[in-house]
């Protein structure tokens, strides 16, 4: 349930939805879009050929050799027999993609099925499989082409066998590659369960999750085997006179270079137009394909989030506090939606304090966590309102400078999984003595000391053993304590903890609630606690905030909160979760979903899903009243009295 | 006392081992090891522990995706094993599984008509009308609209996927489901509906569950008995009210001490020491001695048994050195 996926994941929800078509967005790619119109022209002259007023392109005509381009009835000219270039050179185009798209589907057709069943097999017949495939790869491939031709003879035909055998491993390799990770899929075992054979979950279930992956490798390797084929008919081993291809015609015209250059240089201009179309069109494809490519992995968020507000809160006068966040809005714009992930939240901590943040997958906790130190990724997000005080800094208006000094001194985050949170190359030691350093120059033997101080702050045992552990070798309760070392590093005041336990299991769980809890003490630090579990907040936290659909709903000390919940939403969300020592309860359910962030319902989100809803909940804006010490509700109709009287 | 259903007789799972050509041991990890396990039919058997303790490698040897490498599973009075690999068809149409991760188990490029028509027409071979008419039966089941048997994986929540990985489990009308892992993927408010929904349809199908998860609270709230399991081996198993109630295993004390319990402020005192053994080099006897506060010289020298507690035949712990008090912290 990790609440930082979930703004991304509703993006790639939302983008699968209202996405523009693969042809949209290949079109949008300028250098792939020239390349499919320079393509699709030289491939509709090769189609026409026989239908197009040129002369035969086999017929001799000695008195007319050589002859210039543009001359008269022979406009790029002829060759040494006096044969008409223009005509060769769409004859000869026919017959390169021909023999191009030929091989390439033939390569691609044996090379993925090796593949498939390489990788699905695993064991044995991967091994025997893929040790062929491996053999093929030993030779140079051009060796390998001319031996293959120089065994079945020279022939257009039998370099187009040539050619694909040589690139069978290309497709066999990728595709075996993508098959073993799809095979080890809960899906495979899942269809093997609804009784399907093994053929069928070859074909039936992994091929169509391969198959694009099959285009892909296609359309990159067609241009590839064109010129392989023209590399081939260039030596004379591929088309026979009289036929005219591509690269036999650059083989003619190679004699008669410097005196007669057009009869060498068409055909080169023509495959490299001819190639270089097929790979811009080729990458744009893969653009388009490649899931790795459409997740974003090509767009690079900035260092810090963009803040557009459009209000500047006040400065409050609370001298108290240590951070005051004040009407935080954060949004994501994608396409043409705006995603309205955290909408005025406010929210406050004294020093040595921990909120917990409560909220399901995507009700903006994360976000506003992130929000605090620019950490959203822009684009696509943006702060579009409010302020976060920090001893009475302003975070959203600090300089980029400031905000590079506050990160990991000030203010330090720990997030959900130490495993991808800590750099798998580098020693514990390392990777804290960078952090340490960052912020204060020195030494690094004094650095590593104060590493070691900092693994024994945490309870790590054998603190100087454990500097030069790389994070794989420890557990993760061990990893998610080298974590909290890193955010105490530079003594921070405020420590974002973001699900820090979620990935754990219950009893490494509660030995790092019971390390943080002392910590905070200790260390006087403020603690911003995010999770999905009531029981955890419990544990830990002093106050409790409640998020629903980017919006705080509740807030007020935990243990009031979870004694006597004011708003339904909390209500409900207290209720569903089993509770230990009473297994009689029948659990109540939240029916419905939360709504979509992007398409927020007027008056109060939950409304939809509540029990208590009246007719004014889905008007106008329903405000965070006060009642009580330090508790508010959003709900026109709540749950207590005192709620209710404010 | 209803007739078991499932019994499993000291499996053992080795993962690896062997060796190489040169003759040197590869590392092996005992995944599970002498686990004795019955389910009666008609009851939900729950089984907890933490991660790498073996209980998926458990689960995924009850439906016949892994293979023990010793022990018998026996089904119905019919070896379970031998089947898997004879007639897996026969066995899938009798037990099911229901996978952790929701969207994982569906196949992205498939409707949901496809995914809940495999099952139909591979292990029942219905006919075209048959499977309309089950298909319809599956979805009210599991409580979605019909509309949505055209959509693609993808655009599902997480709880709705989970109910059509349920309806899969379901399609065949088996006897046992096992059920792993199935809601610790889900968001708090979804996981109690899809609860509810297991829960009514083992009123309505009469199945038999096996219920594997990590979270103490949900599987007290659906169990009949239950099996903690503690690095390959069960460490305490009995009727779930007791073993709630009265822990005997120091392990079953701490897990229970452990889970988080809304409107509970206790925290555990700090241990740094609370890491699980190293499977490539388990140590001799009890695998928890290291984190034991109860550990003897006695635990070290060999495993203990699982044995029954006196007066309470149904409860047994592997442990010398039981906790015989009532009540938990």
């Amino acid at each position: 349930m990790s609440d930082t996926a979930a703004p991304a994941m509703r993006i790639g929800k939302a983008r699968s939805a209202g996405r523009p078509s693969a042809l949209r967005l290949l079109l949008n790619n300028t250098l792939a879009t020239s390349g499919l119109v320079v393509l699709l022209l030289i491939v509709l002259l090769a189609l026409a050929a026989p239908v197009l007023p040129l002369p035969d392109p086999d017929m001799t005509a000695p008195a007319d050799r050589l002859l210039r381009p543009l001359a008269e009835g022979h406009l790029l000219g002829t060759d040494a027999l006096g044969r008409d270039i223009l005509s060769r050179l769409v004859w000869g185009a026919r017959v390169s993609l021909a023999v191009g798209i030929s091989a390439t589907l033939i390569a691609a057709f044996f090379g993925s099925l090796i593949g498939l069943v390489a990788g699905y097999a695993g064991g044995r017949v991967d091994t025997i499989l893929m040790r062929g495939i491996d053999m093929v790869m030993a030779f140079p491939y051009i060796l390998l082409a001319l031996a293959i031709v120089a065994a079945l003879g020279p022939g257009l035909l039998n370099a187009l066998y040539a050619i694909a055998v040589v690139n069978i491993p290309f497709f066999a390799r990728n595709i075996r590659g993508i098959t073993i990770g799809l095979s080890r899929r809960e899906f495979v075992d899942a269809a093997r369960l609804s009784g399907k054979s093994n053929m069928r979950i070859l074909f039936g279930e992994v091929l169509p999750n391969v198959l694009p992956i099959i285009i892909i490798t296609m359309s990159t390797t067609i241009g590839w085997m064109i010129l392989e084929t023209a590399g081939l008919s260039f030596l004379g081993l591929g088309a026979q006179p009289p036929q005219a291809d591509l690269g036999s015609m650059l083989g003619d015209g190679r004699k008669i270079l410097f005196t007669a250059p057009h009869v060498s240089i068409i055909p080169g201009l023509m495959i490299f137009a001819l190639v270089m179309s097929i790979n811009l069109f080729g990458d744009g494809v893969r653009d388009v394909l490649d899931p790795r490519l459409k997740s974003g992995a090509l767009t690079r968020p900035v260092a810090r989030t963009a803040v557009k507000r459009e209000n500047v809160p006040e400065k409050p006068a609370h001298e108290d506090r240590l951070l005051d966040l004040v009407d935080l809005s954060t949004q994501f714009h994608v396409g043409g939606d705006v995603y309205r992930a955290v909408s005025g939240v406010d929210l406050y901590l004294k020093g040595g304090e921990c909120l917990g943040i409560v909220g399901e997958s995507g009700s903006g906790k994360s976000v506003t966590a992130m929000s605090l130190m620019g950490l959203v990724p822009t684009p696509p997000g943006s702060i579009t309102g409010g302020a976060a005080w920090l001893n009475g800094e302003d975070l959203f208006a600090v300089s980029d400078e400031r905000m590079r000094q506050l990160r990991g001194a000030d203010v330090s985050h720990v997030f959900q999984d130490p495993l991808s949170t800590l750099h798998p190359l580098f020693t514990v030691g390392d990777q804290l003595a960078e952090a340490i350093t960052a912020h204060r120059p020195m030494k690094r033997s004094q650095a590593d000391g104060r590493a070691e101080d900092l693994l024994r702050l945490v309870r790590i045992t054998n603190p100087r053993a454990r500097l030069k552990a790389y994070p794989h070798e420890l557990s993760g309760g061990m990893r998610q304590r080298v974590c909290i070392a890193m955010a105490l590093a530079n003594d921070a005041r405020l420590i974002i903890a973001d699900e820090p336990t979620t990935a754990l299991d219950v009893t490494v769980q509660a030995q790092i609630l019971s390390l943080m809890d002392a910590l905070r003490r200790e260390k006087d630090a403020a603690i911003l606690f995010i999770t999905h579990d009531f029981g955890v907040v419990s544990a830990v936290c002093d106050r409790v905030a409640v998020m629903y659909a980017g919006r705080i709903v509740e807030t007020g000390r935990t243990q009031d909160v979870l004694s006597a919940p004011a708003h339904p939403y909390t209500g409900k969300l207290i209720d569903c979760v089993p509770v230990l020592g009473q297994p009689e309860r029948r659990l109540a359910s939240i029916e419905g979903r939360p709504p979509v962030v992007n398409k927020l319902p007027a008056g109060c989100a939950f409304a939809d899903r509540c029990p208590r809803v009246e007719a004014d909940c889905r008007t106008g804006d329903i405000p965070l009243s006060s009642f009580g010490e330090e508790r508010a509700v959003r709900c026109l109709h709540p749950l207590t009295r005192e709620a209710a009287h404010g | 006392m209803a007739e078991p259903l499932l019994e499993i007789d000291s499996a053992e799972r080795i993962f690896g081992g062997g060796r190489s050509l040169l003759g040197r041991k590869l590392p092996a990890v005992h995944a599970v090891q002498g686990v004795s396990l019955d389910v009666r039919k008609g009851e939900t058997l729950g089984v907890v522990g933490e991660s790498g303790c073996g209980k998926s490698t458990l689960a995924r040897l009850i439906v016949g995706l892994d293979k023990p490498t010793a022990g018998t599973i026996t089904f119905d009075g019919r070896d379970l094993v031998a089947e898997a690999r004879r007639d897996p068809q026969r066995l899938a149409r009798r037990v099911q599984y229901v996978f952790q991760d929701p969207v994982a188990s569906l196949n992205p490029r498939k409707t949901i008509r496809a995914i809940l028509e495999a099952p139909l027409r591979h292990l029942l071979a219905l006919d075209k009308k048959a499977r309309q008419a089950r298909l319809k039966e599956l979805m009210e089941a599991v409580n979605l609209a019909p509309e949505f048997l055209d959509r693609y994986p993808h655009e599902f929540s997480g709880g709705q996927a989970q109910r059509i990985g349920i309806a899969r489990a379901l399609a065949a009308d088996p006897e046992l489901i096992v059920l792993d892992e199935p809601v610790s993927a889900l968001d708090v408010s979804v996981q109690a509906q899809v609860l509810n929904i297991l829960d009514d349809l083992k009123q309505r199908f009469g199945l038999t569950y096996v219920f594997i998860s990590h979270d103490l609270s949900v599987v007290e709230s659906v169990s009949d008995r239950v099996a903690v399991m503690y690095f390959g081996r069960i460490a305490e198993t009995g009727p779930a009210r007791e073993i709630f109630a009265a822990p005997r295993h120091p392990y079953t004390h701490l897990l229970l001490k452990s889970a988080p319990v809304p409107g509970r402020r206790s925290l555990v005192p700090e241990d740094a020491n609370t890491e699980l053994p190293d499977p490539y080099d388990p140590p001799p006897g009890c695998a928890f001695h290291a984190r034991c506060p109860r550990g003897t010289d006695r635990c070290l020298a060999s495993h203990p048994p699982l044995e029954q507690a006196a007066g309470r035949p149904a409860h047994r712990t592997a442990c010398y050195h039981p906790v015989e008090e009532r009540g938990h912290a």
